[in-house]
């Protein structure tokens, strides 16, 4: 079993990371890159699939070579074997069909084809979702998303998934597809590990896994676009047909509120709080 | 999908032992030696994040199981300092006798040393994983145990709440005092609280050179200390201080019994011990605890299953009350170690025979075969305490000894050295009955007659309550509380707000309250509980009516130094 998660790096939108310019605009330079907080969960299911199934996990990712450190991290986590960076000045400023092109070749380009390849659902900045099906698209693969709960038999060679219908929690299907194939995780998956067998393989990897995260540069492959044998019109900022005709930055939420101090010990202050909350009592806004 | 459904089929191993601690690691180490299958489950975070001892284990010289034959590089690594010098203090106000009780301590001892259960468990428990994951099995921890698979009510397995269940072909109950595999077998039971003790104790910080220093003592050496007298408010039991490499471990270990019978506020008595003068010398002016831990202790004596076993399953060490209370010197580690080893060979040779299922009954023999039963459960004891547990003979003594001729004969005692050589025989000890005398009037007495006064100015001020539990780490399972009590009256729960560690009579951050409630007009009190500062003692599962179960794994306490 070989398996690829894509990840991507994203600015750390967490409270105290995260740095605007005065215009509210992004300084990335002054907000650290994370690994997109989604992708965790499909890092997680690789993690499961290889529990279950041994093999090889492996974590790509298209981006500058700070993203190393992401993948470095994703290493950490989720023991993988090896990581692929796709990074070079002409893949700059790709759009997400550019970069699902990009990707898919990396996939191809594989010494040993994929049967998983897991995508994250969402980035934190970009959004859009789209650049796991389009990598899928390219391939040519059956992609399954929003999915919570998976299963591999590989004698059969087919992969079985519970999905959420139309990512509605309340509307589960299971699905079943040939391998190889695209997997997309929802939020809602949760791996499990019901085995000893399981929990000890897992103690393993950990261990194992140690040593090798600290020196994660080793166990990396980066290839530009000449290895990858791309054309830069296909590539990049030319290669993206997407236009960004503005942005508009999110205007704040007023950030105070009307308040009235009342002292607990103040009683008429006190009962004409009583008669303003009495109206909401049954439950009303 | 979810994990892989095995309905009728589970997942299978040769030996499940349960638990991590010294009984669990014999087990597990001896079975995978020979190539035994094994799996150890262990439900704290880490080996040793949910254990408390006082502790020094020992190494008897008759035993045929030590930890270090067994886990070798154990001293090196997993123990504080080796016990050189051990004394014994008779208290009564700030008078205190003191005997050096060494001698008697190392007898048949080959080596005792002071340990951390973090520290020695969670290295035991790497060893441990090392030797099973070879067999095919291994260790985990954070799994919790919850109960027996049966299949036409035999055993075959283990259930638990973070996995599948699990059959094996021998399982080994080392899950501790309140083990709950040896309740749902039937084979011991939390009804008593005369068949346990409570030990609570505080981890003091204190730098290697302060305590070489304040003891006289080298790198390499290191004191144990043991209280009893008047400093207890009458309760029985009596108090210890055992020197770490860079802390002190000091505690008391009571009668369950005599603390519900005085309402004794146990961290109170703690207190006592900690602020009493003579400590002053070791303790200085500076008091930094850095943590407060208690448990149950079997007392072997009444508690120890003479036949520890049902089927596939076996009990060692405290689940099995496996605990010996040799008079005041505590053997409870070691046991569980022998028995551990014994239990694993009983298997190992069950299984060449081919005939697994005798296991149990090999294992019971051998417990016999090699003494290790006489020592928990000894006839001296149960020959003696026949005649000296009844009220009228405890009274007679208690007469006699507090009288002019009594007292006389205690001064004579000591001029003639027996009272030294009294306290360091293990064979006057076994005899010892569990009554005031022995723990509280002779000690006083002693220590009236013959003692010394001791004037220095103990200083120090341990935290409260609240600061301890304050400085606890806890990881609490919201809304799945693994107490419940079952009867909330004062009758039948009310002991647990004084005995209760972590609970006092006005303290309102406690696990046990008091509360007067309104029903029907009329005034009521009851008891009421919230385990979120538990400890995890087992305390209230003996002294009130409750619904007890350990926390699932990795949930509740977790100590750091044990
Ligand atoms: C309209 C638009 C214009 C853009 N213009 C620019 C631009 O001018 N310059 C610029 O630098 N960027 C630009 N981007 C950002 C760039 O397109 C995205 O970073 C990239 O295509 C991923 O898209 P996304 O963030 O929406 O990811 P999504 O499609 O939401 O991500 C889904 C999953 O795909 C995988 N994935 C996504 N990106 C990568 C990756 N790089 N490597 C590996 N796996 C990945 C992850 O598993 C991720 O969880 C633009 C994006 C949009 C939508
Ligand atoms: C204050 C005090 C002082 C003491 N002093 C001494 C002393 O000086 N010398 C001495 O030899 N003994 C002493 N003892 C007694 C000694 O600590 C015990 O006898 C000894 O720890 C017993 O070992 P054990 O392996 O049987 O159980 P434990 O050490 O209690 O180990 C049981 C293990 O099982 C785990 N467990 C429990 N239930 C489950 C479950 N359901 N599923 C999975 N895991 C589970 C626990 O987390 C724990 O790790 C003292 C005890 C106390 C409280
Ligand atoms: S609630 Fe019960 S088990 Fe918990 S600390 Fe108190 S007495 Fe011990």
């Amino acid at each position: 079993m070989h398996t690829v998660t894509l990840t991507k790096g994203v600015p750390d939108f967490r409270e105290g990371q995260v740095s605007f310019d005065e215009d509210g605009h992004l300084e990335r330079g002054n907000t650290p890159t994370v690994m997109n907080p989604n992708d965790k969960h499909a890092l997680r299911t690789a993690l499961q699939t290889k529990v279950r199934h041994g093999g090889r996990l492996s974590v790509m990712s298209m981006g500058p070579p700070g993203y190393g450190d992401v993948l470095g991290e994703a290493m950490e986590s989720v023991y993988a074997d090896e990581l692929y960076l796709l990074s070079d000045r002409e893949l700059a400023a790709s759009d997400t069909w550019a970069t699902a092109i990009t990707i898919a070749t990396g996939l191809q380009k594989l010494d040993e084809t994929p049967d998983l390849v897991f995508a994250g659902f969402k980035t934190a900045d970009g959004e859009t979702g789209h650049t796991g099906p389009q990598a899928c698209w390219c391939l040519d693969w059956p992609i399954i998303t929003h999915v919570i709960a998976l299963d591999v038999d590989e004698d059969e060679g087919t992969v079985r998934a519970k999905r959420l219908v139309e990512g509605d929690i309340e509307e589960i299907e299971t699905v079943e597809a040939p391998i190889p194939a695209f997997v997309v995780a929802d939020p809602e998956f949760e791996p499990t590990y019901r085995t000893a067998g399981d929990r000890l393989t897992l103690k393993d990897l950990r261990a194992e896994t140690k040593e090798r995260a600290k020196n994660h540069e080793e166990h990396m492959t980066t290839w530009d676009h000449a290895d990858l044998n791309l054309d830069p019109d296909y590539i990049g900022l030319d290669g993206s047909p997407t236009i960004v005709s503005s942005v508009d930055p999110i205007p704040k939420a007023p950030a105070e509120r009307e308040a009235t101090m009342v002292d607990p010990g103040d009683e008429a202050g006190m009962s004409e709080v009583f008669d303003a909350m009495a109206a909401h009592a049954g439950g009303e806004q | 999908m979810e994990a892989p459904t095995m309905t009728d089929e589970h997942e299978h191993y040769e030996a499940v032992v349960v638990g991590a601690g010294p009984g669990g690691a014999a087990a597990a180490a001896t079975l995978a030696r020979n190539g035994v299958e094994t799996v150890v489950l262990e439900r704290g975070v880490d080996a040793g994040s949910k254990n408390v001892t006082g502790g020094l284990i020992y190494a008897e010289e008759s035993a045929p199981y030590t930890i270090d034959g067994l886990l070798p590089g154990f001293r090196e690594h997993a123990t504080e300092r080796p016990v050189t010098d051990y004394y014994i203090h008779n208290i009564a106000g700030e008078k205190v006798k003191t005997f050096d009780i060494t001698q008697g301590h190392e007898r048949d001892t080959e080596w005792a040393d002071a340990v951390l259960r973090r520290k020695m468990d969670s290295w035991m428990a790497e060893r441990v994983h090392e030797l099973t994951r070879e067999t095919g099995g291994g260790l985990l921890t954070g799994v919790k145990v919850n109960g027996l698979l049966r299949d036409n009510n035999e055993i075959v397995g283990v259930t638990c709440e973070e996995l599948d269940p699990i059959e094996a072909d021998f399982i080994v109950a080392a899950d501790g005092v309140n083990s709950e595999l040896a309740r749902a077998a039937g084979l011991m039971d939390w009804e008593e609280p005369e068949e346990w003790f409570q030990g609570v104790k505080a981890v003091v910080d204190m730098p290697g050179d302060a305590i070489n220093e304040r003891f006289g003592i080298d790198d390499d050496e290191g004191e144990a200390h043991l209280f009893s007298g008047d400093l207890y408010d009458g309760v029985r039991g009596g108090g210890f201080l055992y020197t770490n490499e860079s802390s002190l471990c000091i505690g008391n270990v009571f009668h369950l019994d005599s603390i519900v019978a005085e309402e004794a506020e146990v961290q109170e008595l703690l207190d006592a011990l900690l602020t009493h003068p003579l400590l002053a010398q070791w303790l200085g002016e500076e008091y930094d605890e850095r943590e407060y831990s208690a448990k149950l202790v079997p007392d072997s004596k009444k508690a120890a299953n003479p036949s520890p076993h049902e089927g596939r399953l076996v009990l060692v060490g405290d689940a099995g009350g496996q605990m010996q209370a040799q008079g005041p010197i505590i053997k409870g580690m070691n046991h569980a170690v022998t028995a551990g080893a014994l239990a694993a060979e009983a298997f190992v040779e069950a299984r060449s025979r081919g005939k697994p299922s005798t296991a149990g009954e090999r294992y019971e023999q051998r417990l016999h075969d090699e003494g290790v039963m006489a020592k928990l459960r000894p006839m001296r004891y149960e020959v003696a305490s026949a005649a000296g547990e009844n009220d009228i003979t405890t009274d007679l003594a208690e007469r006699l000894l507090d009288s002019p001729l009594g007292r006389a004969s205690v001064r004579a005692a000591d001029t003639a050295g027996l009272l030294g050589r009294a306290y360091g025989s293990p064979y006057l000890a076994s005899m010892m009955p569990d009554t005031k005398t022995p723990y509280v009037t002779l000690p006083t007495i002693i220590a009236e007659e013959l003692g010394t006064r001791v004037a220095d100015d103990n200083t120090i001020e341990p935290p409260s309550l609240g600061e301890r539990i304050g400085e606890l780490t806890y990881d609490t399972d919201v809304g799945n509380p693994h107490i419940v009590l079952e009867d909330d009256s004062v009758a039948a729960s009310g002991a647990a707000v004084t005995a209760c560690p972590v609970s006092a009579e006005g303290f309102g951050g406690g696990c046990y309250r008091e509360e007067t409630v309104q029903s029907n007009g009329d005034e009521e009190r009851v008891v009421s509980l919230d385990t979120q500062p538990c400890v995890e003692c087992g305390t209230c599962a003996v002294v009130a009516d409750t619904q007890w179960e350990h926390p699932r794994g990795g949930k509740g306490v977790e100590f750091r130094e044990g």
